[in-house]
Protein backbone atom coordinates (compact mmCIF):
# COMPACT_ATOMS: atom_id res chain seq x y z
CA UNK A 1 0.00 0.00 0.00
CA UNK A 2 1.11 3.75 -0.48
CA UNK A 3 0.90 5.85 2.78
CA UNK A 4 0.68 9.54 2.92
CA UNK A 5 1.94 10.42 6.09
CA UNK A 6 1.45 14.17 7.85
CA UNK A 7 3.74 15.18 10.57
CA UNK A 8 2.08 18.31 12.53
CA UNK A 9 5.01 19.27 15.08
CA UNK A 10 8.67 19.36 15.62
CA UNK A 11 11.01 17.34 16.97
CA UNK A 12 11.54 16.86 20.57
CA UNK A 13 8.32 19.18 21.34
CA UNK A 14 5.75 16.84 20.56
CA UNK A 15 6.07 12.71 20.44
CA UNK A 16 4.44 13.49 16.99
CA UNK A 17 7.30 13.28 14.91
CA UNK A 18 9.12 10.45 16.75
CA UNK A 19 6.01 8.43 16.51
CA UNK A 20 5.65 9.12 12.76
CA UNK A 21 9.08 8.01 12.21
CA UNK A 22 8.65 4.61 14.07
CA UNK A 23 5.64 4.11 11.81
CA UNK A 24 7.28 5.02 8.39
CA UNK A 25 10.06 2.70 9.64
CA UNK A 26 7.72 -0.61 10.40
CA UNK A 27 5.39 0.41 7.62
CA UNK A 28 8.47 0.30 5.24
CA UNK A 29 9.99 -2.93 7.12
CA UNK A 30 6.60 -4.20 5.80
CA UNK A 31 7.12 -3.72 2.73
CA UNK A 32 4.65 -0.65 1.87
CA UNK A 33 5.55 2.51 0.28
CA UNK A 34 5.59 5.62 1.79
CA UNK A 35 4.31 8.21 -1.22
CA UNK A 36 5.25 11.46 0.58
CA UNK A 37 5.93 12.52 4.24
CA UNK A 38 4.33 16.09 4.24
CA UNK A 39 5.49 18.44 7.24
CA UNK A 40 3.23 21.19 7.96
CA UNK A 41 2.64 23.70 11.40
CA UNK A 42 5.69 22.91 13.60
CA UNK A 43 6.67 20.04 11.72
CA UNK A 44 8.23 22.37 9.29
CA UNK A 45 10.89 21.92 12.09
CA UNK A 46 11.93 18.53 11.55
CA UNK A 47 13.42 20.16 8.82
CA UNK A 48 16.09 22.47 10.04
CA UNK A 49 19.95 20.79 9.95
CA UNK A 50 21.32 23.13 12.28
CA UNK A 51 19.49 20.88 15.63
CA UNK A 52 22.22 20.18 17.92
CA UNK A 53 20.50 17.86 20.41
CA UNK A 54 22.53 15.54 23.27
CA UNK A 55 24.93 13.26 21.57
CA UNK A 56 23.22 9.99 23.91
CA UNK A 57 20.03 10.80 22.60
CA UNK A 58 17.96 10.57 19.10
CA UNK A 59 18.41 13.14 16.58
CA UNK A 60 14.65 12.92 15.11
CA UNK A 61 16.12 15.71 12.07
CA UNK A 62 19.15 12.93 10.99
CA UNK A 63 16.82 9.70 11.72
CA UNK A 64 14.51 11.77 8.50
CA UNK A 65 17.28 12.26 6.54
CA UNK A 66 19.01 9.36 6.62
CA UNK A 67 15.69 7.43 5.91
CA UNK A 68 15.21 9.36 3.13
CA UNK A 69 18.55 8.37 1.98
CA UNK A 70 18.23 4.46 2.22
CA UNK A 71 14.28 4.61 0.94
CA UNK A 72 14.35 7.63 -1.27
CA UNK A 73 11.23 8.94 0.40
CA UNK A 74 9.74 12.10 -0.19
CA UNK A 75 10.24 14.53 2.56
CA UNK A 76 7.97 17.85 2.20
CA UNK A 77 7.77 20.72 4.27
CA UNK A 78 5.75 23.11 2.98
CA UNK A 79 6.48 26.80 2.28
CA UNK A 80 3.86 28.65 3.68
CA UNK A 81 4.70 27.21 7.20
CA UNK A 82 8.32 26.92 6.86
CA UNK A 83 8.63 30.86 5.98
CA UNK A 84 7.02 32.29 9.19
CA UNK A 85 8.94 29.55 11.18
CA UNK A 86 12.53 30.41 9.27
CA UNK A 87 13.27 27.05 7.65
CA UNK A 88 14.86 27.89 4.46
CA UNK A 89 16.96 26.50 1.11
CA UNK A 90 19.20 28.18 -0.80
CA UNK A 91 16.91 29.60 -2.78
CA UNK A 92 13.88 30.78 -0.62
CA UNK A 93 17.19 32.36 1.64
CA UNK A 94 18.16 34.31 -1.51
CA UNK A 95 14.78 35.49 -2.26
CA UNK A 96 14.23 36.69 1.22
CA UNK A 97 17.62 38.29 1.40
CA UNK A 98 18.35 35.96 4.17
CA UNK A 99 22.14 35.74 5.43
CA UNK A 100 21.59 31.77 5.78
CA UNK A 101 19.62 28.59 4.94
CA UNK A 102 19.06 25.80 7.01
CA UNK A 103 17.27 22.93 5.11
CA UNK A 104 18.20 19.39 6.08
CA UNK A 105 19.54 16.75 3.40
CA UNK A 106 16.58 14.77 2.01
CA UNK A 107 14.12 17.25 2.82
CA UNK A 108 12.42 19.67 0.07
CA UNK A 109 10.27 22.72 -0.05
CA UNK A 110 6.89 22.82 -1.26
CA UNK A 111 3.51 23.64 -1.71
CA UNK A 112 0.61 22.80 0.31
CA UNK A 113 -0.80 21.36 -3.08
CA UNK A 114 2.03 18.44 -1.91
CA UNK A 115 -0.04 17.46 1.03
CA UNK A 116 -3.31 17.04 -1.33
CA UNK A 117 -1.56 15.15 -3.87
CA UNK A 118 -0.51 12.77 -1.11
CA UNK A 119 -3.97 12.61 0.01
CA UNK A 120 -5.38 12.47 -3.79
CA UNK A 121 -2.71 9.39 -4.54
CA UNK A 122 -1.75 7.37 -1.47
CA UNK A 123 -4.06 4.44 -0.16
CA UNK A 124 -4.00 5.94 3.58
CA UNK A 125 -3.25 9.24 5.05
CA UNK A 126 -2.09 9.04 8.82
CA UNK A 127 -1.68 12.11 10.80
CA UNK A 128 0.72 13.00 13.31
CA UNK A 129 0.24 15.94 15.93
CA UNK A 130 -0.73 17.19 19.20
CA UNK B 1 -12.21 3.35 9.91
CA UNK B 2 -9.48 3.37 12.14
CA UNK B 3 -9.29 6.66 14.94
CA UNK B 4 -6.03 7.26 16.73
CA UNK B 5 -6.24 8.78 20.33
CA UNK B 6 -2.88 10.48 21.06
CA UNK B 7 -3.65 12.36 24.30
CA UNK B 8 -3.99 11.29 27.71
CA UNK B 9 -8.00 11.28 28.72
CA UNK B 10 -7.13 13.31 32.07
CA UNK B 11 -5.75 16.50 29.69
CA UNK B 12 -8.10 16.34 26.76
CA UNK B 13 -11.04 15.28 25.69
CA UNK B 14 -10.56 13.97 22.66
CA UNK B 15 -11.17 9.91 23.69
CA UNK B 16 -14.33 11.33 24.52
CA UNK B 17 -14.94 13.20 21.06
CA UNK B 18 -13.58 10.48 19.33
CA UNK B 19 -16.00 7.83 21.19
CA UNK B 20 -19.12 10.21 19.98
CA UNK B 21 -18.36 10.14 16.96
CA UNK B 22 -16.69 6.62 15.81
CA UNK B 23 -19.08 4.16 13.65
CA UNK B 24 -19.89 0.74 15.60
CA UNK B 25 -17.18 -1.54 14.61
CA UNK B 26 -14.88 1.09 13.60
CA UNK B 27 -11.72 0.75 15.18
CA UNK B 28 -9.96 2.92 18.16
CA UNK B 29 -6.01 2.80 18.91
CA UNK B 30 -4.65 4.39 21.70
CA UNK B 31 -1.29 5.52 21.46
CA UNK B 32 1.33 8.25 23.06
CA UNK B 33 -0.06 10.10 25.78
CA UNK B 34 -3.29 8.04 24.75
CA UNK B 35 -2.94 5.10 26.34
CA UNK B 36 -3.13 6.13 30.05
CA UNK B 37 -6.92 5.72 28.57
CA UNK B 38 -6.32 1.67 28.95
CA UNK B 39 -6.09 0.73 32.10
CA UNK B 40 -8.53 -0.74 34.92
CA UNK B 41 -8.93 1.81 37.95
CA UNK B 42 -8.88 4.92 36.50
CA UNK B 43 -12.08 7.47 36.82
CA UNK B 44 -12.85 6.80 33.49
CA UNK B 45 -12.19 2.70 33.26
CA UNK B 46 -16.40 2.47 33.10
CA UNK B 47 -16.57 4.63 29.86
CA UNK B 48 -13.90 2.54 28.56
CA UNK B 49 -15.43 -0.70 28.98
CA UNK B 50 -18.67 0.86 27.58
CA UNK B 51 -16.21 1.13 24.29
CA UNK B 52 -14.86 -1.91 24.17
CA UNK B 53 -18.50 -3.13 24.17
CA UNK B 54 -19.35 -1.14 20.69
CA UNK B 55 -15.65 -0.72 18.86
CA UNK B 56 -12.67 -2.74 18.32
CA UNK B 57 -10.00 -1.36 20.78
CA UNK B 58 -6.09 -1.30 20.75
CA UNK B 59 -3.39 0.01 22.22
CA UNK B 60 0.48 0.48 21.67
CA UNK B 61 2.96 -1.26 23.59
CA UNK B 62 5.77 0.70 22.80
CA UNK B 63 4.02 3.86 24.01
CA UNK B 64 2.42 1.93 27.42
CA UNK B 65 6.05 0.11 28.17
CA UNK B 66 7.54 3.50 27.89
CA UNK B 67 5.37 5.09 30.35
CA UNK B 68 6.14 2.42 32.58
CA UNK B 69 2.29 1.28 32.62
CA UNK B 70 1.60 -3.02 33.20
CA UNK B 71 0.76 -4.19 30.15
CA UNK B 72 -1.28 -6.83 32.06
CA UNK B 73 -3.69 -4.18 33.76
CA UNK B 74 -4.83 -3.47 30.43
CA UNK B 75 -8.46 -3.82 30.36
CA UNK B 76 -9.42 -6.87 29.00
CA UNK B 77 -10.64 -6.43 25.57
CA UNK B 78 -8.12 -3.68 24.09
CA UNK B 79 -5.53 -5.44 22.32
CA UNK B 80 -2.05 -4.44 22.87
CA UNK B 81 -0.24 -3.91 19.26
CA UNK B 82 3.25 -2.50 18.11
CA UNK B 83 3.96 -0.62 15.67
CA UNK B 84 3.90 -3.29 13.20
CA UNK B 85 0.27 -4.13 14.37
CA UNK B 86 -0.35 -0.52 14.02
CA UNK B 87 0.75 -0.36 10.29
CA UNK B 88 -1.51 -3.65 10.12
CA UNK B 89 -4.56 -1.77 11.14
CA UNK B 90 -3.97 1.10 9.24
CA UNK B 91 -3.95 -1.36 5.87
CA UNK B 92 -6.81 -3.41 7.20
CA UNK B 93 -8.70 -0.43 7.54
CA UNK B 94 -10.58 2.09 4.95
CA UNK B 95 -9.38 5.15 6.46
CA UNK B 96 -7.32 6.62 9.33
CA UNK B 97 -9.18 9.90 11.24
CA UNK B 98 -6.30 11.12 14.29
CA UNK B 99 -7.78 12.62 16.83
CA UNK B 100 -5.65 15.38 18.04
CA UNK C 1 -18.50 17.14 -31.24
CA UNK C 2 -16.30 17.98 -28.29
CA UNK C 3 -14.25 20.68 -27.77
CA UNK C 4 -10.66 20.08 -27.52
CA UNK C 5 -10.62 21.38 -23.71
CA UNK C 6 -13.82 19.25 -22.93
CA UNK C 7 -11.62 15.72 -23.64
CA UNK C 8 -9.44 16.51 -20.60
CA UNK C 9 -9.97 13.48 -18.25
CA UNK C 10 -10.90 15.12 -14.86
CA UNK C 11 -8.27 12.88 -12.30
CA UNK C 12 -9.16 11.04 -9.82
CA UNK C 13 -11.72 12.87 -7.02
CA UNK C 14 -11.77 11.82 -3.42
CA UNK C 15 -13.67 13.20 -0.57
CA UNK C 16 -11.72 15.06 1.77
CA UNK C 17 -13.08 16.11 5.15
CA UNK C 18 -11.21 18.72 7.16
CA UNK C 19 -11.94 18.53 10.63
CA UNK C 20 -11.65 21.56 13.10
CA UNK C 21 -11.63 20.90 16.41
CA UNK C 22 -9.53 23.48 18.01
CA UNK C 23 -10.20 27.54 18.93
CA UNK C 24 -8.75 30.27 16.88
CA UNK C 25 -5.72 32.31 17.94
CA UNK C 26 -4.61 30.68 21.33
CA UNK C 27 -2.59 27.97 18.49
CA UNK C 28 -2.28 28.70 14.80
CA UNK C 29 -4.06 25.31 13.43
CA UNK C 30 -7.34 26.98 12.73
CA UNK C 31 -5.59 29.48 10.49
CA UNK C 32 -3.33 27.08 8.60
CA UNK C 33 -6.00 24.54 8.64
CA UNK C 34 -7.31 27.03 6.46
CA UNK C 35 -4.99 27.99 4.60
CA UNK C 36 -4.95 24.20 2.61
CA UNK C 37 -8.31 24.38 2.51
CA UNK C 38 -7.96 27.66 0.10
CA UNK C 39 -4.96 26.15 -2.03
CA UNK C 40 -7.01 22.51 -1.79
CA UNK C 41 -9.44 24.41 -3.50
CA UNK C 42 -7.27 23.90 -6.97
CA UNK C 43 -7.56 20.30 -7.10
CA UNK C 44 -10.96 20.08 -7.25
CA UNK C 45 -12.23 17.53 -4.85
CA UNK C 46 -14.78 16.84 -2.87
CA UNK C 47 -14.18 19.17 0.19
CA UNK C 48 -16.36 19.41 3.52
CA UNK C 49 -15.48 21.51 6.54
CA UNK C 50 -16.07 20.19 9.83
CA UNK C 51 -16.49 22.30 13.03
CA UNK C 52 -17.11 20.94 16.08
CA UNK C 53 -15.72 20.95 19.84
CA UNK C 54 -13.71 23.66 20.25
CA UNK C 55 -13.33 24.40 16.47
CA UNK C 56 -16.93 26.42 16.40
CA UNK C 57 -15.05 28.93 18.21
CA UNK C 58 -13.03 29.60 14.80
CA UNK C 59 -16.78 30.74 12.64
CA UNK C 60 -17.89 33.33 16.05
CA UNK C 61 -19.03 36.28 14.60
CA UNK C 62 -17.14 39.56 15.94
CA UNK C 63 -13.59 39.04 16.33
CA UNK C 64 -11.54 41.80 16.99
CA UNK C 65 -8.21 41.18 17.39
CA UNK C 66 -6.29 44.46 17.59
CA UNK C 67 -5.85 44.58 20.90
CA UNK C 68 -3.75 41.01 20.88
CA UNK C 69 -2.07 42.37 17.72
CA UNK C 70 -2.99 39.24 15.46
CA UNK C 71 -4.22 39.37 12.27
CA UNK C 72 -8.10 38.90 12.29
CA UNK C 73 -8.99 35.76 9.74
CA UNK C 74 -12.55 35.06 10.56
CA UNK C 75 -13.10 37.06 6.94
CA UNK C 76 -11.80 34.42 5.18
CA UNK C 77 -14.52 31.53 6.08
CA UNK C 78 -16.87 34.08 3.87
CA UNK C 79 -14.30 33.63 0.78
CA UNK C 80 -14.89 29.97 0.66
CA UNK C 81 -17.79 30.20 -1.21
CA UNK C 82 -16.20 31.62 -3.99
CA UNK C 83 -13.49 29.12 -3.63
CA UNK C 84 -16.52 26.35 -4.43
CA UNK C 85 -15.83 25.36 -0.75
CA UNK C 86 -19.80 24.99 0.23
CA UNK C 87 -20.02 22.04 2.44
CA UNK C 88 -19.62 23.52 5.93
CA UNK C 89 -21.15 21.83 8.97
CA UNK C 90 -21.19 22.60 12.58
CA UNK C 91 -21.85 20.42 14.97
CA UNK C 92 -24.99 21.14 17.10
CA UNK C 93 -23.80 19.61 20.58
CA UNK C 94 -20.49 21.59 20.12
CA UNK C 95 -22.78 24.71 19.50
CA UNK C 96 -25.22 24.31 22.53
CA UNK C 97 -22.52 23.25 24.87
CA UNK C 98 -20.65 26.39 24.12
CA UNK C 99 -23.65 29.11 24.48
CA UNK C 100 -24.08 29.31 20.55
CA UNK C 101 -26.38 29.29 18.06
CA UNK C 102 -26.06 29.04 14.06
CA UNK C 103 -26.81 33.20 13.96
CA UNK C 104 -23.34 33.49 16.06
CA UNK C 105 -21.59 32.21 13.23
CA UNK C 106 -20.16 34.61 10.46
CA UNK C 107 -21.24 32.52 7.72
CA UNK C 108 -24.03 30.10 7.07
CA UNK C 109 -23.36 26.41 7.81
CA UNK C 110 -25.41 23.50 7.95
CA UNK C 111 -25.90 22.62 11.72
CA UNK C 112 -25.82 18.45 11.75
CA UNK C 113 -25.76 16.34 15.68
CA UNK C 114 -23.46 14.52 16.49
CA UNK C 115 -24.67 11.12 14.94
CA UNK C 116 -24.91 13.45 11.24
CA UNK C 117 -21.51 14.02 11.84
CA UNK C 118 -20.24 10.69 12.87
CA UNK C 119 -22.09 9.44 9.53
CA UNK C 120 -20.67 12.18 7.48
CA UNK C 121 -17.19 11.28 8.42
CA UNK C 122 -17.67 7.72 7.84
CA UNK C 123 -18.23 8.74 4.28
CA UNK C 124 -14.71 10.71 3.21
CA UNK C 125 -11.83 9.09 1.64
CA UNK C 126 -9.70 11.32 3.70
CA UNK C 127 -9.76 12.67 6.68
CA UNK C 128 -7.26 15.35 7.83
CA UNK C 129 -6.69 16.85 11.43
CA UNK C 130 -4.59 19.89 12.34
Amino acid sequence: MKFGILVNEGPYQHQAADSALQFTKAALAKGHEIFRVFFYHDGVNNGTRFGVPPQDDRNITQQWSDLAAEHQLDLVVCIAAAQRRGILDENEAKRHGKDGNNLAPGFRISGLGQLIEAGIQADRMIVFGD
Amino acid sequence: MLHTVNKSPFERRTLDSCLRHAQPDSAVLLIEDGVYGAFDGTAITGKVKDAIGNFKMYVLGPDVRARGMDESHVLDGITVVDYEGFVDLVAEHDKVQAWL
Amino acid sequence: MAEPWEDEEQGPVRKFMYVNRRAPYGTIYALESLEVVLIAAAFEQDVSLVFLDDGVFQLKKGQDTAAIGVKNFSPTYRALEGYDVEKLYVEQESLEARGLTADDLVVPVQVVNQKELGDLMAEQDVLLSF
